[in-house]
This record gives C-alpha cells, sequence and structure tokens, in this order.
C-alpha cells in the first residue's frame, strides 16, 4: 500500500501560497466580470506575494533537508533567493500592472481583425497576472530543490508560463512573438541538455539527489566519462538559463522582444532563480569533483564578462543594450561560483538581490520613455533626456552607475565583494578580467549617461510618459534600495552572510 | 564626532541647505555657498591650531564601523601632509566662489546645482585626504569624480562633454586597477590575522616581493593618472580647455594632488620593497613629464591648455621630490603640492578673467594689457612668476628642495629637472610678454580692470605665495614629521648630512 509522503506544510507554504493565488487567478479571468479584472487580478497577486513573503519570513531560521521528503532543501541560500524572488515579484508586478504594454487580446493574430476589434472593445485580457506567479512558484522552487527531477520540473515551470509571457506585447507584437518563439525553441533545447545531463548522472550515480551524487563521487574518484559528460550537459542547460556566453544568444533578441516589464521581471528574477539553482548544484552535488569542471566554468565566466560588455558597447537599442549588460553582470556571477567559498555565496547572494532590484527599476524606466507610437528603446531618440525629464533621467543613470559599479550605489559592493571572493580563493585571474571587462562597461554606461545629460535634444526626441502611481512606487524602491545598500550596505551583506549556507 | 567629521559635513549640510532654496534666487544661492565654504574654511583653521605640529601622529582620529562584513570602518584622522592640504582645499574653494561668481550661469544646469555640485565636492576632497582606511578612501577618490564630470560636462566651454567623458574614463580605469589592489591588500591582511583596511595595520604586512610589484602597479597607475604623469596624461589639457576656471583650479589644484598624496600615503608605506624596485623607472617618467610639459606648453596657443602643460611639468617636479627617497626631496614635493595648488589657481583664475573679458582662449588675442587692465596684467604677471619658481614666491622653496634633494640621488635626473626651470622662464615669459605688453589691439582695449570682489578673491592666493616665499616654515614645520615618518616606515635614509634649511 502506497502512503502518503510527509510535507512539512509550514516550509512549504510560500511556494503553495503562490501557487494556489495563481489558480485562483487563472478562476479570476475565467468568471469574473470583465471591469473588475484587472484590479482583482493584481489585489490577489499582489496579496499572494505578500502573505508568500510573511510565511518566509516566520520559517526563515528554520532548516529542514525533509521538507517534502528529500526533494527539497530548505536552508539558508534557498530562504534567501525565495525571499529575492518575491521581492523582485512584487516590484515586477507593480510595474506589469501597467496594462498598456500588453496585448488586449493575445490570442489574436497580429494585423488581424480580431485584434482591431480587441483593441477598440478596450477589452483587456490579464492572464499575465496568474503566468507571472506560475512562474514565480517555478522560481522558487528551482534554489531549493535537491534532485534532478525536482529541479527539472522547476525549471519548466518557471520557463514556460516565460515563453508566453514575452510574446504578450501589445505594440511591435511580431518582433515579440519571435522572441517568444526564439526563447522557447532555445528555452526547449536547454532543458533537452539539461534533461540529458540528469540522466547521464544518473546512470554514473545510480541517484538523482545531489548529495547521493556527491557520495558516488567521493565513491569512484571523481573521473568517469558518465559523470564529466553529465555535468557538461548539465551545464549548458544552468548557462543557458542564467544568460552566459555562448549560450546567451537568446538574451538580447528577447529582452528586446518582450514586453518591457516582463524582461525587468524575468531579467531579475529568472537570473536569481537559475543562479540559486546553479550555486546549489555545484556547492552541493558537483564540489567534490570541482577539478573537472572549474577550470572550463572560469573561463566561461572571463569571456561572458568581456563579451557581454564588449558587445554591448555597439547596440543602439536600449533594451538590447542592458540585455548585453546582464550578460557581463553573469559573468561577475560567475567568477563567485567559481569561488566556492563562504564569502563567494554571501557576495553572490548579495549580488544578485542589488542587480535584481536595479534591473528592475532600469527596465521599469524604459516603460516609461515613449513617443506616440509606444515605447522608444532606440538609444538615439534617447539623447536630451536629463534636459526635458531631469528626474527619471536622473534616476536611470543611478542605475546604470550602480550597474557599472560606481562607489556609493549596490552595484559597487556587489562587485566589491564577489571580487575579494574570487581573490581569497586564488583566482587572481578572474579579478583581473573582471576589473579590466569593468572598464569596458564603465564606457557604455558613461556614454548613455553622457547622451542623457550633455547633448541637445533632436525633434525626434522621445518624451516621458507620468507614470502610474505604482511604477512610481515601483521605481522609487528600486531606486531608494540601489543607493541604501550603496551607503549602508551592512544592512543586507550581513544578512547574506547568517544565510549563505547549505544543508547538505 | 571630531572636529575632523564636523569639517567634511559641513559643506554637505551645505549642499543640503542650497539644495531647498529657491532655484530663481541665485544670489541668495551664491551668497550662501559663499558662506558655507567661508565657514568651511575658518573651521578648518581652528583645527589647524589644534593640529600638535611636532608630532608625526594621526591626529583628530575617529572611527566608526561601517561595513562590518569587510571590517570596513569610517575611520579618519590627519597628519601635517594632510593637513597641509585640506587646509589649501579649504582655503582655495571659497576663493573659487568668489573669483568664479558668474561662471555657473551660463551653464547646461541650474546656478544651484552647481553650488551643490560644488560643495559636495568640497566635501569629498576633506575626505579623501582624511580617509584613513583604505576602502573610504577609495570610495571617495571614485565617486569625487562624478561631482566633476557633471561640472565639467555642465558648465565648461568648447566640446565639454567629451573632454567630462575622457577625464571620467581615465580616472575610473585608474581607480579599477587600484581596486585589484585594494582587494589583494585586504585578502593578504585577511591571511595575516585579520582583514583590515586601517592603513597603519596595512602597512604593517609583510607582502613577498612579486605580490608587491603587481600591487604597487595597481595603486601607481591610478595615481599616475591621477596626477598626470607622463604618458597618462593625456586627459588633462582637454578637461582643462573646457572646464570653467574654477572647476579647473580645484581639479588640478586639489583633485589631481590626491594622486602624489597617495604615492607617499600608500604606494611608499604599504610597499617599501616595491618602492625601491620602481624608482628608477619612476624617477625617469618624472624626468620626461617635466621636460615633455614644458616644451608643450611652450607651444601652446591656448592659455588653458598652456596652464594644464605647465602643471604636468610642475607634477614632474614633484613625483622626482617624492621618489628620490630623501628626506629633502619628500618634504620639497609635498610643499610643492601645496604651492602648486596656489599657484595654478592664480593662473587659472586670471586666465579665466582675461578669457571672459576678451571672449577668447588664444594668447595671441591679447596684447598690452598691462595699460588697460593694470591690476589684472601684474596679478597673471606674479601668477606665472610663481609657475617659473622666481625666488621670493614659495614655489621657489619647494622646487629648489626638491632638486637639492633628487641631486643627492639622482644627479642627471636633477640636472635634466633644472632644464625644466629654463624652459619654465620661457613658456611662461612668452605667455606674458604676449598677453600683458606690446601694442594693445584694439579688441582689447575696452577690457575693464578687476572689480572688487575679483581683487578680493586674488589678494589672499598671492599673499599665501609671498608670505610662504619669504618664511615657508609653518608649513615646514608641519610637515616635517610626516615626512620622518615616511622616510622610517620606507627603510630609506638620507645619504649624506642633512643639509640645513
Amino acid at each position: 500500500m502506497l502512503t502518503a509522503p510527509k510535507l512539512d506544510y509550514a516550509l512549504l507554504a510560500p511556494i503553495l501560497i503562490i501557487l494556489g493565488a495563481a489558480l485562483v487567478g487563472v478562476l479570476v479571468e475565467a468568471f469574473i466580470k470583465q471591469a473588475w479584472r484587472a484590479k482583482l487580478q493584481l489585489a490577489i497577486a499582489l496579496g499572494g506575494i505578500i502573505i508568500a513573503f510573511e510565511q518566509l519570513f516566520r520559517v526563515r531560521n528554520q532548516t529542514s533537508s525533509i521538507a517534502a521528503v528529500t526533494s527539497v532543501s530548505i536552508d539558508g541560500v534557498g530562504i534567501f533567493m525565495q525571499g529575492a524572488i518575491l521581492v523582485f515579484a512584487f516590484l515586477g508586478i507593480l510595474i506589469i500592472a501597467d496594462q498598456d504594454n500588453f496585448a488586449p487580446q493575445a490570442s489574436a493574430l497580429p494585423g488581424s481583425s480580431e485584434e482591431a476589434t480587441a483593441l477598440q472593445s478596450g477589452k483587456q485580457q490579464t492572464e499575465v497576472f496568474p503566468l507571472t506567479l506560475f512562474a514565480v512558484s517555478g522560481m522558487m522552487l528551482f534554489p531549493i530543490a535537491t534532485d534532478f527531477i525536482t529541479l527539472f520540473v522547476a525549471l519548466e515551470v518557471l520557463s514556460l508560463p516565460l515563453y508566453l509571457m514575452a510574446g504578450l506585447s501589445r505594440r511591435r507584437r511580431l518582433l515579440s512573438q519571435e522572441a517568444a518563439l526564439k526563447y522557447f525553441l532555445l528555452g526547449a533545447y536547454s532543458s533537452a541538455f539539461f534533461l540529458f545531463g540528469a540522466a547521464l548522472l544518473y546512470g554514473y550515480s545510480g541517484t538523482l539527489s545531489l548529495n547521493g551524487l556527491t557520495d558516488a563521487i567521493h565513491g569512484s574518484g571523481g573521473n568517469d566519462v558518465f559523470l564529466l559528460l553529465g555535468i557538461a550537459f548539465l551545464s549548458v542547460g544552468l548557462l543557458f538559463k542564467v544568460g552566459a556566453v555562448p549560450f546567451h544568444s537568446w538574451t538580447p533578441d528577447v529582452y528586446q522582444g518582450a514586453p518591457t516589464p516582463i524582461t525587468g521581471f524575468m531579467a531579475a528574477a529568472t537570473k536569481a532563480a537559475a543562479f540559486g539553482a546553479t550555486i546549489r548544484i555545484f556547492y552541493v552535488g558537483l564540489d567534490a569533483a570541482q577539478l573537472s569542471w572549474k577550470p572550463i566554468i572560469s573561463i566561461i565566466a572571463v569571456i561572458t564578462m568581456v563579451i557581454g560588455s564588449v558587445a554591448a558597447i555597439s547596440q543602439r537599442d536600449m533594451k538590447r543594450l542592458l540585455a548585453f549588460s546582464s550578460i557581463a553582470h553573469a559573468g561577475f556571477i560567475l567568477t563567485a561560483v567559481v569561488s566556492l567559498n563562504k564569502n563567494a555565496l554571501s557576495a553572490t547572494l548579495f549580488y544578485l538581490a542589488a542587480y535584481g532590484v536595479a534591473t528592475i527599476g532600469a527596465f521599469g524606466i524604459v516603460t516609461l520613455v515613449r513617443d506616440s507610437a509606444g515605447e522608444v528603446s532606440d538609444l538615439n531618440r534617447w539623447v536630451g533626456l536629463g534636459k526635458k525629464s531631469p528626474l527619471v533621467a536622473s534616476v536611470f543613470s543611478l542605475f546604470l552607475l550602480s550597474f557599472a559599479g560606481i562607489p556609493l550605489t549596490s552595484g559597487f559592493v556587489g562587485k566589491f565583494s564577489i571580487f575579494s571572493a574570487a581573490y581569497e580563493s586564488g583566482n587572481i585571474y578572474l579579478v583581473v578580467a573582471g576589473v579590466l571587462s569593468s572598464a569596458i562597461a564603465v564606457f557604455f554606461y558613461l556614454r548613455i549617461i553622457l547622451m542623457l545629460f550633455f547633448a541637445d535634444a533632436t525633434n525626434d526626441s522621445v518624451s516621458v510618459i507620468i507614470p502610474s502611481l505604482l511604477t512610481r512606487i515601483s521605481i522609487t524602491i528600486s531606486a531608494l534600495v540601489t543607493i541604501i545598500l550603496g551607503v549602508a550596505p551592512s544592512l543586507l551583506l550581513n544578512v547574506a552572510q547568517n544565510f549563505a549556507y547549505f544543508l547538505r | 564626532m571630531s572636529i575632523l567629521t564636523t569639517l567634511q559635513l559641513l559643506p554637505l549640510f551645505g549642499a543640503v541647505v542650497i539644495a531647498v532654496l529657491p532655484v530663481r534666487n541665485a544670489k541668495l544661492i551664491k551668497q550662501v555657498a559663499l558662506g558655507f565654504s567661508l565657514l568651511v574654511a575658518v573651521v578648518s583653521i581652528i583645527m589647524a591650531l589644534g593640529f600638535e605640529s611636532n608630532s608625526g601622529a594621526l591626529q583628530f582620529v575617529e572611527s566608526r564601523a561601517w561595513i562590518s562584513a569587510f571590517n570596513i570602518n569610517y575611520a579618519v584622522g590627519i597628519d601635517g601632509m594632510a593637513l597641509a592640504l585640506i587646509l589649501m582645499t579649504t582655503i582655495l574653494v571659497p576663493i573659487v566662489f568668489l573669483a568664479g561668481w558668474n561662471e555657473s550661469e551660463n551653464g547646461r544646469w541650474s546656478v544651484k546645482t552647481f553650488y551643490i555640485l560644488l560643495l559636495i565636492l568640497e566635501t569629498m576632497m576633506i575626505g579623501v585626504f582624511a580617509a584613513t582606511d583604505v576602502f573610504l578612501f577609495y570610495v571617495i577618490f571614485e565617486a569625487m569624480l562624478l561631482p566633476v564630470y557633471f561640472l565639467i560636462g555642465g558648465y565648461g566651454f568648447g566640446d565639454r562633454a567629451a573632454a567630462a567623458m575622457k577625464f571620467l574614463l581615465y580616472s575610473l580605469f585608474g581607480g579599477l586597477l587600484m581596486l585589484a589592489a585594494v582587494i589583494g591588500l585586504y585578502i593578504i591582511s585577511t591571511n595575516q590575522g585579520g582583514g583590515t583596511f586601517d592603513i597603519t595595520k596595512l602597512s604593517e604586512l609583510t607582502i613577498d616581493t612579486a605580490t608587491q610589484n603587481w600591487l604597487f602597479l595597481g595603486f601607481f597607475i591610478a595615481f599616475a593618472i591621477k596626477a598626470p604623469l607622463w604618458p597618462f596624461h593625456t586627459w588633462l589639457p582637454t578637461a582643462a580647455k573646457s572646464a570653467t576656471a574654477g572647476t579647473s583650479t580645484l581639479l588640478l589644484g586639489v583633485l589631481d594632488k590626491v594622486g602624489t598624496y597617495g604615492m607617499i600615503r600608500f604606494c611608499m608605506s604599504f610597499f617599501p620593497d616595491a618602492t625601491k624596485t620602481f624608482t628608477p623607472a619612476i624617477i625617469t617618467l618624472a624626468v620626461i613629464s617635466i621636460l615633455y610639459g614644458a616644451f608643450l606648453a611652450i607651444g601652446q596657443k591656448d592659455i588653458n591648455s598652456l596652464i594644464a602643460f605647465t602643471s604636468i611639468s610642475h607634477f614632474g617636479f614633484i613625483t622626482l621630490g617624492i621618489f628620490a627617497l630623501t628626506s629633502q626631496g619628500l618634504t620639497g614635493a609635498i610643499f610643492y603640492m601645496v604651492n602648486h595648488g596656489f599657484s595654478t589657481a592664480a593662473l587659472f583664475l586670471t586666465a579665466g578673467w582675461m578669457i571672459k573679458r576678451r571672449g577668447s582662449t588664444q594668447i595671441s588675442d591679447f596684447g598690452g594689457l598691462q595699460r588697460v587692465t593694470p591690476v589684472l596684467a601684474w596679478s597673471f604677471f606674479l601668477a606665472g612668476m610663481s609657475a617659473l619658481a622666481l625666488p621670493g614666491l614659495s614655489s621657489f622653496v619647494s622646487e629648489f628642495l626638491v632638486l637639492l634633494g633628487s641631486f643627492a640621488k639622482y644627479p642627471v635626473a636633477a640636472i635634466l629637472g633644472t632644464t625644466g626651470i629654463i624652459l619654465a622662464a620661457l613658456y611662461v615669459l612668452i605667455a606674458v610678454q604676449k598677453s600683458l605688453h606690446g601694442e594693445t589691439p584694439s579688441s582689447s582695449a575696452g577690457m575693464v580692470d578687476l572689480n572688487l570682489r575679483e581683487k578680493i578673491a586674488i589678494a589672499p592666493v598671492i599673499l599665501v605665495l609671498v608670505f610662504l616665499g619669504f618664511y615657508p616654515k609653518p608649513v615646514l614645520n608641519v610637515i616635517n614629521p610626516t615626512t620622518q615618518s615616511v622616510m622610517t616606515h620606507a627603510g630609506v635614509s638620507d645619504p649624506v648630512a642633512k643639509v640645513a634649511k
């Protein structure tokens, strides 16, 4: 007779609450009157996130490796990542709530008469809220999963809604749908790689769990063709999700095509979830075999930093530029991943949190810059924005300075902690590569600031719409966090240090 | 809260006050800014009076935990060198405000923004010399670039955006190299019993030779870009050409001193062995800078570029004095840093007035100013004499000390450096002759002489130059203990018996 597995609901509750809110959202979409939907969906999504965060806060000091038999491990890193993802989701949804960015009826073909009707009637579908929540639940599961089946399920749960969300843009719909398709196809490939890697590792170790894998490596000496191939394929899947070179080519296209609020949410939260899982897999599952993967991941970190920074220089589109900047940041975080010490772990946590918040804020501002035909991401048309809207331009510059790692912003502290962790582990060449690519990156961030402030506006320059209250709240929080973490980083650094441990 | 922290926070408080003033009332904003800068100057003088000049120890120290995860503290304290540089800063700022009363009005942004940026900059300039925590120093070192970037890009002339960008990129590049070295030092200190950024503790580390050399270079290149040493100097002439007179004064007079200050404070005390290894190379660069700066200055047609190149030459002298590793050389170099601040201020401010009145930056557009605007002309003349180190002006004392100190160890370098003095006479006198003497072209005939405000601004600068030229003792007394402790720490001593000062 089968017995039901024993689940520790208190510890799993944050994920379950989000899933529940997502399901309620689906019902709302089906049964509630059009006029009430948007507000109700927003309330459900925000409410779900707040309650989930509250529950997470309540169990923050508990740990368990048997919360769901042995499939998940609730530990410091897991709880920190879940909290960070919930914060990103909260800030992201505030911007997503501006429904003007989304197609009124996503199922209508671009240019069809259904689309025109949907536009005219002003009836806006709001499936984006439950989709976001489903993605969030997957993202929260991904960093705590400790066996390959759960990891894969989480990966798919977080990815599938994102593929759809990337295609929801109201304007330039073909570009958006192209992005969605590209993301889906490449994402499917990378999932397949991940699964194949998991299968090979199962063949090697005879177990699906990360702890079992470590034991097997200790038993066999860690030099086995199945192990090496398994690590390689698994890494491809993970590196695709974090957007590391040479698996990065989807990033600019998807970032550009997706509706900007989705891009911001995705850039912050997907990266956090994927890195959360990556550090768990590498620190817990593959630590014993580090000699086999560390050199190659280090090289990938270096080329990711360099190519991300160099390629960003030639970009003429703000969203593509931020995409390449996110690639460069993935390289910086990989630097910490290969450092394999406790400081690297806390540096990664801090960096992901600081970078994510600034990213959501930056993309939030991109949603505000428009002309009569909608959002404008062409860099040349941002010229002189500082004159027209000094506040928006200043806040955007603040985010850029944080990305560039200028002192007194959160990005600097993140970079400093990552570099010192890398130096500590003896990877001085990674520090040098990081410093040099930072120098390259500084160039294109500053060039934007230069364009915003020191150039005169041309006739086809854009204007900034007056942001909705929710967008304003989101951007304000992001900006404040970016400054506060730059001036008083201890507030989060100490938390990150306390949570920088895995339960093996 | 020590008086040092108070001094740092005062300008910042002034910036906050200005931020709430109405943007239209430019006059009030200027008066408040000037008031705060004068207050800062007074407080700094009060602080200086309480300074024990015969002690080599850090004074007015204060330390508070900032980022406990990395044992980073807000730690400040000053010795004689830092005191002299802080005093120079706090005295120059009100002079700059007064001299460039109207230079904020043709900018891209409001007068209000201009003074907020300048006051924030003053806070950082004091902080950068006061910091005794390397991380704090680094943060200010980098963050202070931003106000200058906006001051050049927003209120400058010509191709100001490009000049601002070039300035920032050069400095940030150097800063990032330094960041790597700072992290390296931190990790080394972690491995030797407790990570720290305290400069006293860091200077007691034992570091192996290879690491020392790399870390030294990380710091040194950052400082060589800052205090532009050939071949890292190319940003300076463009920046000086585009910035307003006041910004240039602070940029060359104070900010660039952070470079030479850092060489003494960090390069020499953290890496004594590497310092000795690299000394010959650095001396060579210093001599090249002296001659290169002087030769290019002779050929400049633009007044501001001329001043910029003379500064490159002078920074060569300062670097020569520092790395001669003798007490006269070092004392001379530190004194030179102070004198150069005032001397450059005199040059940039008087040149700025000439440019504003004539509407041109070309030396050839001026002529016979001695007849039309005698006070302005005499001020420019004196500033020029200070640049060529005329005996009786303070720069002579420092230049003499530097050459004396370096001759003891590097006679060839000192002799080559001395030719720099002759070239200095050439570039100054050519500019003076062309602009002040000869025929007065009709375009210059209508120029008006300095008004009372401008006279009040330039008077203290000239007073300082003359006073310290005849009686340098008060400043030298303050500097000497620093020199002694740096020399002792770097493990070097004077080669011959000391020459009586």
